[in-house]
């Protein structure tokens, strides 16, 4: 029987919509499986995908050798801490542009979101100077901060569009109502635009979790979060592909399940104000 | 109390002028409507009672006292908009409760004030629903409700039946001009909509390009436009105008004549045309004329006119119903003119 035009295309489309989610899942499966083997099976000129000796002692030794969980809580409270700094910073930032625009509003956002395209390298010595006179260095606190300026225009910049979306006359009539800015803002902007916080949170929590640059650069020991537990895998002791897979297995699968069950959030919250 | 007096009144966006210097008075307990056409700044003088938008220069007297920089909250006036503007996340109940408990009335006193609302709104069934459950009918009702539990010293009304069905436009219409005769209560209202104006208004105040042509009674502005802007927006369908060549002593340049003051006849009469379009509504019918050099005339007639498609017919009309307009546009009162301008 003849498959008609739009099966074929329906069939050549889900092939390359999997090969190209296989071809972005892979490195990760790598680490999950890697995870599992010996350090000589990791090496291997000839490795196995699934046949080969499944063993725990990779995330036993991991575990015995560093503090994992000192390094998971900090990561949850430097990643949490920030993006709930950046939203009290945000929200009031982002309803003035979006509600009490002037002329240049355009332009400070366009401004925001150029900080963005700066490498971070270019800003590495005052800050890590600033840090150091103010006693941050270390320091969960010091990490939430920069992690807050970081993400700070993305917030912005998300949550600007959300509230865009909401009509002028909701606040207006808040306004007329009695509703002090304070009011109109908690009472009836964010309850209308929490789907957007609630993806903007979740984004910027994966994106602290994920920052290595500064976490690595500002961090030693006491704040270091998990990024910093990974990279204490690599390099002086030479490579151990296994027990460094354990670490980043260890690493990402929290984020990679809080994304898993966010994802139609997070789609949404990306696309909002593109497709409507 | 809720008398509201505009002083020079004036507004700008950078250089553009959207409210010329306006005077109005409105009186405590009036039913007052701004009518004009779309961007005529109707609605920004709306905002800029409200307190919604400043005040470029000028004063804003609500029951005497100044209230050009007063906050809108503080103004005592609520506001009905066009898109509702309830809030979406909370019940019906406490979308008019929100202004209730932003004043901090008592929990007993709310729960009484939304009762009473629900009682005259009709809304009793639908307290704990959510705004999106409900119609455009029923949310207009719940904007109305919110508005009135604050009993404000005057509601305004940004064109609030604009986005309802024809059907349901009526009966809003009726509701409302019940509401205010109950409450009493000094009401603005913004439209568009001439109809609107006519039936509702205890005086009508219409707009043209940031100014007030004229404040009058629906009637006054009916039979006594001061112009032919006011002349050609109030009345439906819309006055025809034909341009005059005037005797020297006479300023007239254009006559205005209503539709429904044209009388059709077969044997002779002012104007001779020929019937285009024909439009049927039952009660009465539209005819659209085309008469030689003075371009289409709309002539209302009653719902059995016989005429068709094609036919030529004449008009006339009574000379004391022609209204005549100088090169300005300006009406001219019967001393102005020497009679019955020679027409066509």
């Amino acid at each position: 029987m003849a498959i008609n035009n739009s099966n074929k295309s329906k069939l050549i489309y889900t092939f390359l919509a999997w090969t190209i989610g296989g071809l972005i899942f892979f490195p990760i499966l790598w680490t999950l499986i890697t995870s599992f083997k010996t350090e000589a099976e990791a090496i291997s000129s000839s490795p196995s995908l699934f046949m080969f000796d499944w063993t725990l002692e990779n995330y036993a030794d991991v575990l015995s050798r560093s503090p994992y969980f000192t390094h998971f809580w900090n990561s949850i409270v430097i990643s949490l801490g920030s993006s709930i700094l950046g939203l009290l910073i945000a929200i009031p930032a982002a309803w003035s542009m979006a509600f009490v625009q002037t002329k240049r509003t355009k332009n400070l956002l366009m401004w925001m979101l150029s900080t963005k395209m700066l490498p971070p390298v270019g800003v590495l010595i005052p800050i890590y100077l600033v840090f150091r006179d103010f006693g941050l260095l270390d320091t969960k606190l010091g990490l939430v901060i920069v992690m807050t300026l970081i993400n700070l225009p993305i917030m912005v910049w998300m949550l600007y569009t959300y509230f865009r979306e909401i009509p002028n006359e909701i606040l207006e009539a808040s306004r007329m109502d009695g509703a002090t800015i304070g009011e109109e803002i908690f009472h009836v902007l964010l309850p209308i635009a929490l789907p957007g916080i609630a993806s903007t949170l979740l984004l910027n929590v994966i994106l602290a979790w994920n920052e290595a640059f500064w976490t690595l650069i500002l961090t030693a020991a006491n704040a270091a979060p998990l990024t910093a537990f990974i990279a204490s895998y690599s390099s002086p002791e030479g490579l151990f592909y296994a027990k460094l897979s354990a670490a980043s297995a260890m690493a990402i699968v929290p984020i990679l399940i809080l994304g898993w069950f966010s994802q139609k959030q997070l789609v949404r919250g990306l696309s909002f104000g593109a497709v409507k | 109390m809720g008398s509201i007096t505009l002083k020079q009144v004036t507004k700008s966006f950078g250089d553009v002028n959207v409210i010329k210097p306006i005077d109005l008075e409105i009186r405590d307990g009036e039913f007052i409507v701004f009518v004009g056409p779309s961007g005529c700044g109707k609605s920004t003088l709306l905002r800029m009672i409200a307190g919604l938008e400043d005040t470029t220069s000028g004063c804003i007297d609500i029951d005497g006292q100044d209230a050009t920089h007063t906050p809108p909250a503080k103004r005592g006036l609520a506001m009905v908009f066009q898109s509702y503007a309830l809030y979406p996340h909370m019940s019906v109940r406490n979308n008019i409760a929100f202004p209730l408990k932003r004043a901090k009335v008592s929990e007993d006193e709310i729960e009484k004030k939304i009762a009473n609302a629900a009682k005259i709104l009709n809304l009793g069934d639908y307290l704990d629903r959510k705004p999106g459950q409900l119609s455009g009918g029923q949310r207009q009702r719940v904007a109305i409700g919110r508005a009135i539990v604050r009993q404000p010293s005057a509601f305004l009304f940004d064109e609030p039946l604009s986005n309802l069905d024809a059907s349901l436009r009526v009966n809003m219409r009726l509701e409302i001009s019940e509401l205010h005769k109950s409450l009493a209560t000094t009401m603005i209202y913004v439209t568009h909509d001439q109809v609107e104006a006519m039936t509702m208004a205890d005086r009508i105040a219409v707009f043209n390009a940031g100014i007030i042509e004229q404040v009058g009674t629906p009637l006054e502005l009916y039979n006594k436009p001061v112009n032919k802007f006011v002349a050609g927006f109030i009345g439906s369908p819309k006055m025809n105008f034909i341009d005059v060549d005037s005797a020297d002593n006479d300023p007239t340049a254009c006559l205005g004549v209503r539709p429904e003051h044209l009388e059709i006849s077969r044997d002779k009469g002012m104007w001779a045309g020929k019937v285009g379009v024909i439009e049927h509504l039952g009660s009465e019918t539209f005819l659209h004329v085309q008469v030689e050099n003075c371009g289409t005339f709309t002539v209302k007639a009653g719902g059995d006119c016989d005429v068709n498609y094609g036919e030529s017919i004449y008009l006339s009309v009574a000379p004391e119903k022609i209204l005549h307009f100088d090169a300005a546009g300006i009406t001219l009162s019967k001393d102005q003119t020497s009679g019955l301008t020679a027409v066509g």
